[in-house]
């Protein structure tokens, strides 16, 4: 009978985004560890960065740790509904949320969202995609110093296309700006997709993005400057803002997360297991070619690490407006 | 045509099979309210790892193709878009069933989604690098325009009603607004609640909205749910390609609208269902039995929202930028593969982008024979089922449905409070399209007024941004075309002219 059929089809994924959420286990022995698939909830919809890099690391979980990693999403609030949730979770080790900056800083300075930055416990920061000044390949402006040179001549009138308020690349910009001392126009679009889209139709002159869209447009775009400390493998000719003169390192920093829980020895436990994941040869080759940077912070390091970025970013928003 | 060797390619013994599993797997994921194309596509991803890249791209496209298709199933069955794309599916589709034509319909549904689905990836075949351009000329105005276009079908389709219809769109409006703002990322309108944090899903309150009246009235009264005719009719296949071949122009037409809509991202395939449907209803000779049964309202629906899955692939191939949400999760998938998207993609890799064209192409012809068949199960199991299994079982699958779209019990309760009031609502008059339509477009209006807005400004040009871009112009007319068609036809209708003419 179809409806039975049925019934059975939606049970199935009941039972498996129920298991997401509440898995009955008990705390496992750290050798046997992991002995059944962990969870690896993505605070937003799939197809964005956050999924690409985590089903980089799906592949590799697997031939590592014989396990399954199995990535659910749960979106919403830009991340926050996740997050707020992430600590109601079981703490087995089972259950691993990825976690992103600035958003786990930005979003509880703006209003109660249910959870506070220091709520987070962090086991790692795997990488980030740094963030990149990109112009179309088509433009006149050459260089950043032709950028800096027309925004110094178009006061306000530099249009530039961007993921969205309050993101990492939205903040950069604020800190260039003043950096640069330019005034800049900043047009936020939702998620990178389209902000490229606005700077490939020409809407925009150009884009506060990331490294990764120079390595997914390819010949389309020119990427004037890269806010890491050193050039990005993959982009040996273009510059850092650095060498520039700019003191510009950032990007959109990505990590995971436990419900705070989980027992110490997991968390260290997992924390291991992703550096073993982020030191292999073959995934730091797949993440360099989609245009990432690895990022190698572990469990012990994570708090000060977030401490030291949230300075920055909180004055960053303060000037943008976005916390009020 | 081009690439025509790798049509061998695509025809491995492997690809058909994936391409036939994905169209039956969609198109039962479709069937059911809340599961949506995107997540079973996600779903899948893993599995495709250790895939060739070209069988890989076959069977989430196949999936994708059934999934848009088994969506009609719920909107024709139960009133109950799963998907964004099948609202319109409803108008008519609805009230075939409810007088007994219910099989016809998703007969119907299923040759047009077939024709819907060709002529979207013949485009998508031949033109696609050419159309690729038209994503990118569509700014963050033009956006504006074609949301406002949007909320105008509202008049045409809520004649005699308008302004209930309007008041329901402004409460769509509101709706969209409550969450994280789209552009400015303000929280707004959550009460210093976290339920509302995330807004209102647009699937979830599609489900309430539609569906929980239905159920409330299945409850409330003794009626069977469909009028049921005593001998069975098989699918009554030959009618419904009588009435196809009939309709033929209302197909292509249709179906253009579908890829041409399914190319913007952002747009998606509510507004190119929506457009479709007015547009069919504009030009046929029956347009007063629209929203009535008239089976040419499913054909134009189901055809467009077919028609934006080649639609939709065009920007996500030729540009990387994914046309839709299934889309982005697609291009994803083929990042890790190390797939470049590209126009290069076109020629230095031909191998995958052919093959995997000619698999959907191969996987939406074989949606005809799947699809009859899955079709004629779900009709004859929603009939043949006593009211009292029926209503529990719908119950529950709206609420798993709509948990596992965000994993979320604040959408569960967001949607049953939604149904609640959607069912109020419709004693006092109020359809639920209205409603919808203010959610998703609303969005997609504040998104592009405040985007061109923020360029206006700071080119100092704001008249020149709203009113000086030939696209926006072309989008206006036809705003204001659609706005005072009613007027237009009712002038007609009294000065003796053809009233019916378009």
């Amino acid at each position: 009978m179809d409806i039975l059929r049925k019934i059975g089809a939606t049970t199935v994924v009941a039972a498996m985004s129920l298991a997401a959420i509440a898995m009955i286990s008990g705390v496992p022995t750290a050798q046997a560890f992991p002995d059944k698939p962990v969870n690896y909830i993505i605070p937003f919809g799939p197809g964005g960065e956050s999924d690409i890099t985590a089903r980089h690391q799906q592949s590799f979980f697997k031939e590592k740790f014989g396990q399954d990693l199995v990535i659910a999403y749960k979106p919403g609030g830009g991340g926050a509904v996740g997050w707020s949730q992430l600590n109601g979770m079981i703490g087995d080790g089972y259950t691993m949320m990825g976690i992103n900056l600035p958003h786990i800083v930005v979003k509880p300075l703006q209003k109660d969202v249910g959870f506070k930055t220091e709520d987070i416990t962090g086991v790692y920061m795997f990488h980030y995609t740094p963030d990149a000044i990109v112009v179309n390949a088509s433009s006149d402006i050459k260089s950043l110093q032709d950028l800096v040179d027309y925004a110094k001549a178009n006061p306000g009138k530099l249009t530039m296309s961007g993921s969205g308020k309050g993101t990492a690349n939205h903040l950069a910009q604020v800190r260039f700006d003043k950096m640069a001392g330019v005034k800049t126009t900043y047009v936020a679009f939702k998620g990178t997709g389209k902000a490229v889209a606005a700077l490939l139709g020409d809407q925009v002159k150009a884009e506060w993005g990331y490294t990764s869209v120079g390595a997914k447009h390819e010949g389309k775009v020119r990427m004037l400057a890269v806010a890491m400390e050193q050039r990005h493998p993959k982009f040996p000719d273009v510059p850092t803002f650095k060498e520039l003169g700019f003191d510009l390192v950032s990007g959109a920093y990505r990590g995971i997360a436990v419900p705070k829980s989980t027992p110490e020895d997991v968390r260290v436990k997992l924390s291991e297991m992703i550096g073993e994941i982020n030191a292999d040869p073959e995934f730091r080759k797949r993440m360099e070619n989609d245009g990432m940077a690895l990022l190698d912070v572990g469990y012990k390091d994570l708090n000060a690490f977030v401490a030291e970025q949230a300075k920055a970013y909180e004055e960053a928003a303060r000037e943008a407006g976005v916390i009020k | 045509m081009t690439g025509l060797d790798y049509l061998w390619q695509a025809l491995t013994p492997l690809n058909v099979l994936l391409a036939l599993a994905g169209v039956v797997a969609g198109t039962v994921i479709g069937s059911l309210p809340g599961l949506t194309a995107t997540m079973a596509v996600a779903v899948l991803v893993p599995i495709t790892f250790s895939m060739e890249p070209a069988s890989a791209l076959i069977l989430m496209g196949a999936i994708y193709t059934g999934a848009i298709y088994g969506g009609a199933y719920a909107a024709i069955l139960l009133n109950t878009p799963g998907t964004p794309s099948a609202i319109a599916t409803t108008f008519d589709g609805y009230p075939m069933a409810k007088r007994g034509d219910g099989d016809l319909a998703i007969t119907l549904a299923c040759v047009s989604s077939v024709v819907g689905g060709l002529i979207g990836a013949a485009f998508l075949l031949g033109l696609a690098p050419p159309l690729a351009e038209v994503a990118l000329a569509f700014g963050p105005v033009e956006y504006f325009w074609l949301a406002v276009f949007g909320l105008t079908l509202i008049s045409a389709l809520s004649e005699g009603n308008l302004l209930k219809g309007l008041i329901g769109a402004c409460f769509g409006l509101l709706l969209a607004c409550i969450g994280v703002a789209e552009i400015s990322a303000d929280i707004r309108f959550t009460f210093g609640s976290q339920v509302l944090l995330g807004g209102i899903e647009t699937v979830s309150a599609l489900i309430g909205l539609y569906c929980i009246p239905v159920m409330i009235d299945l409850v409330a009264t003794p009626d069977r749910h469909l009028k049921v005719t005593q001998q069975p009719r098989g699918f009554r296949l030959k009618e419904a390609l009588a009435i196809s071949w009939l309709g033929k122009f209302n197909l292509i037409r249709s179906s253009v609208i579908g890829t041409l809509v399914g190319i913007l991202p952002g747009a998606g395939g509510s507004i190119a269902g929506l457009v479709a449907y007015s547009e069919a209803r504009r030009s046929s000779k029956r347009s007063a039995f629209f929203g009535k049964g008239e089976p040419e309202g499913v054909q134009a629906t189901e055809s467009a929202n077919n028609a934006t899955v080649g639609g939709g692939f065009i920007p996500t191939l030729v540009l990387g930028i994914p046309g839709t949400p299934p889309d982005a999760v697609i291009l994803g998938a083929l990042l890790i593969q190390g797939v470049r998207t590209g126009p290069s993609l076109f020629t230095e890799n031909g191998a995958i982008v052919y093959t995997f064209i000619y698999g959907l192409i191969l996987a939406t012809v074989l949606m005809l024979p799947a699809g009859l068949v899955i079709g004629r199960y779900a009709y004859k199991s929603i009939i043949t089922v006593p009211k009292a299994i029926l209503v529990p079982t719908v119950a529950f699958m709206t609420m798993i449905g709509t948990y596992a779209i965000r994993n979320s019990i604040s959408d569960v309760v967001i949607m049953i409070v939604l149904g609640v009031v959607g069912w109020f609502l419709n004693r006092f008059g109020f359809s639920p399209s209205p409603i919808v339509l203010g959610l998703i477009l609303g969005r997609i209006a504040e998104q592009g007024f405040v985007q061109a807005w923020t360029i206006g400004a700071a080119t100092e040009d704001l008249t020149g941004m709203f009113f000086g871009r030939p696209i926006s112009l072309v989008i206006i007319l036809f705003t204001l075309i659609s706005l005072f068609y009613p007027l237009i036809r009712k002038h007609w209708a009294t000065t003796g002219g053809t009233a019916n003419a378009g």
